[in-house]
């Protein structure tokens, strides 16, 4: 690891300022050293913001407010986000180990970096690590990449669970920087990897995350979130989906659904929820609306399961979705 | 060790204050050879034309009971800190990247991996590692479980798994063999003694 400063600040106000000069934060840490010890990233100056005061989990009206410092394993036991949004909760448990989750906090979750093994390894070309050096997953391993949103240039799939079922429910965060504060949807959190893939989230300099947001609707108990993965547990997801339904008298009034493992970002598919709204509970129904899921889909030599595995875990999730109540 | 006593960062200290040269520390004083040569080489490219970490002040950790007031570089993992510092070496290092569980330690009451962690980040916590474990010559429950059960084989992710264990059962994860081995599976055994390890979290949970 190469040698850091490392200084601790109480306000966010000082936070920002430390960030505006360059500084990078610290949180839970559980990404970030992992890679300073392997030098893919080389942060020369730390600020620690545990300190600050932005862990709260609180309930607005019928929205969820969690602070950007809360915990993985606080915000998944705690009592309102099972009640209001069990979606959430499921995501979180499945996100990483118990140890992991004690320490991972919800805005360092939404900013861990990719899992393609050639970002960390400095012998390999990787266009995130090292700009314009070229992209070794495109025709190496890449069993686990995206087949969504992928460019010439990185295949990498966002690793995060959490943000998947955020998408889905149409989650905003609020950040505050040098020049104020600004509240976006956190699906615009991430970018698509085109031509500059180590270009990853549309934070500006010196922003800090404050809170996400998680409005209340009538699909959010019930929701599900189902992830396929080599093991049973602790495993990066290789498909999942979050799935939300509003129904009334057997019919699908509003459906939500986003998808993890297959995309460069947590992904959307506002296609496929159109072709349910106003449609029965139904296998068939869901396996045609699925099939929607594949528009644009570019399999790389490793990953054409993931044409199949696809569909049928939207489809698994809107069975688990309509069952809940 | 006393309490309160002041330890400065690194390998040499520790081997004055055990009063001679253990087989440990010599590995420790050559490892803090090998490590400045390192440094040295990468000093002659460019990336590193850093000054060196600054220490952070002084850090008090309370670990297993025991306050120790520490000068750290920043760049040391609670587990580096936990091994080569304070010598206590029952938290083990396996993956040091956070995914095998084998450095497992409580923090606060909290279970964590200590390897993804800086100590100097955690002035005034409260620490408790697998030495911290046994009162009075009486071994903890939970390794009594492990003895009864074969938890292990090699031992090597022992310490991390009862350390986990310990923080499964308290969190209340411990209902049913299924649930164990959900809330357990951030502690990898290459032997495969799950079975043993399952057993003795369920067994040590009813007592609990």
């Amino acid at each position: 690891m190469l040698p850091f400063t490392l200084e601790k600040v109480t306000s966010v106000q000082a936070a920002i300022a430390a960030a505006s000069s360059g500084r990078r934060f610290i949180a839970g840490g559980t990404t970030l050293i992992d890679l300073m010890r392997e030098e893919v990233d080389q942060p020369a100056h730390l600020v620690d913001i545990n300190a600050l005061p932005l862990s709260e989990i609180r309930i607005e009206g019928s929205d969820l407010v969690i602070g950007a410092l809360a915990r993985m394993t606080d915000i998944a036991a705690h009592a309102g986000v099972q009640r209001l949004h069990p979606l959430v909760a499921e995501s979180l448990v499945e996100g990483a180990s118990p140890q992991l989750r004690n320490m991972a906090s919800i805005g360092g979750n939404l900013l861990q970096r990719v899992r393609c093994p050639y970002f960390r390894m400095h012998d390999a070309p990787c266009n995130k690590r090292s700009p314009n050096s070229g992209c070794a997953a495109i025709d190496g391993l890449n069993a686990g990449h995206a087949i969504l949103g992928t460019s010439n240039h990185c295949a990498a799939t966002h690793p995060s669970d959490v943000a998947v079922a955020l998408v889905a429910l149409d989650a905003t965060m609020q950040v505050r920087g040098p020049r104020g504060e600004r509240t976006f949807p956190v699906e615009e959190l991430f970018r698509l990897p085109g031509d500059t893939p180590h270009l990853e989230h549309t934070l500006l300099p010196g922003e800090l995350i404050l809170a996400v947001r998680i409005p209340g609707g009538p699909d959010s108990r019930r929701a599900r979130y189902l992830k396929v993965r080599d093991r049973a547990s602790y495993e990066f997801a290789l498909v999942s989906a979050a799935a939300a339904l509003d129904v009334e008298d057997g019919v699908i009034r509003q459906a939500r659904l986003a998808v993890g493992g297959v995309g460069t970002r947590p992904w959307r598919l506002r296609t496929v929820e159109k072709a349910l709204i106003g449609k029965p509970l139904d296998r068939k129904i869901f396996e045609t609306a699925a099939r929607l899921a594949l528009e644009g889909a570019r399999p790389l030599s490793g990953n054409h399961y993931k044409l199949e595995l696809l569909p049928r875990t939207i489809v698994r999730a809107l069975e688990m979705a309509g069952e809940a109540a | 060790m006393k309490n309160d006593e002041r330890l400065t960062d690194g390998a040499v200290e520790t081997e004055e204050q055990r009063g001679g040269l253990s087989r440990r520390s010599i590995l420790l004083t050559v490892g803090g050879v090998a490590t400045l040569a390192a440094v040295s080489e990468v000093a002659a490219q460019p990336i590193s034309e850093r000054p060196p970490s600054a220490s952070t002040g002084r850090v008090r950790l309370v670990v297993n009971g025991r306050q120790h007031e520490l000068d750290l570089d920043p760049r040391r993992s609670l587990l580096d800190v936990l091994r080569e510092t304070l010598d206590l070496t029952g938290t083990k290092k396996g993956c040091n990247q956070g995914a095998c569980g084998a450095c497992t330690v409580l923090l606060n009451g909290r279970r964590i991996v200590s390897c993804l962690t800086l100590a100097a980040m955690h002035d005034g916590a409260e620490i408790k590692t697998i030495e911290g474990l046994e009162t009075n010559g009486e071994l903890h429950p939970l390794q009594a479980a492990f003895v009864e059960h074969d938890g292990l084989q090699c031992g090597f992710c022992t310490p991390g798994q009862i350390m986990s264990g310990i923080g499964c059962i308290a969190e209340g994860h411990a209902g049913s063999p299924d649930e164990i081995r959900f809330w357990m599976s951030g502690n990898i055994c290459r032997c495969g003694a799950y079975p043993g390890i399952v057993a003795a979290v369920a067994d040590a949970a009813k007592g609990a």
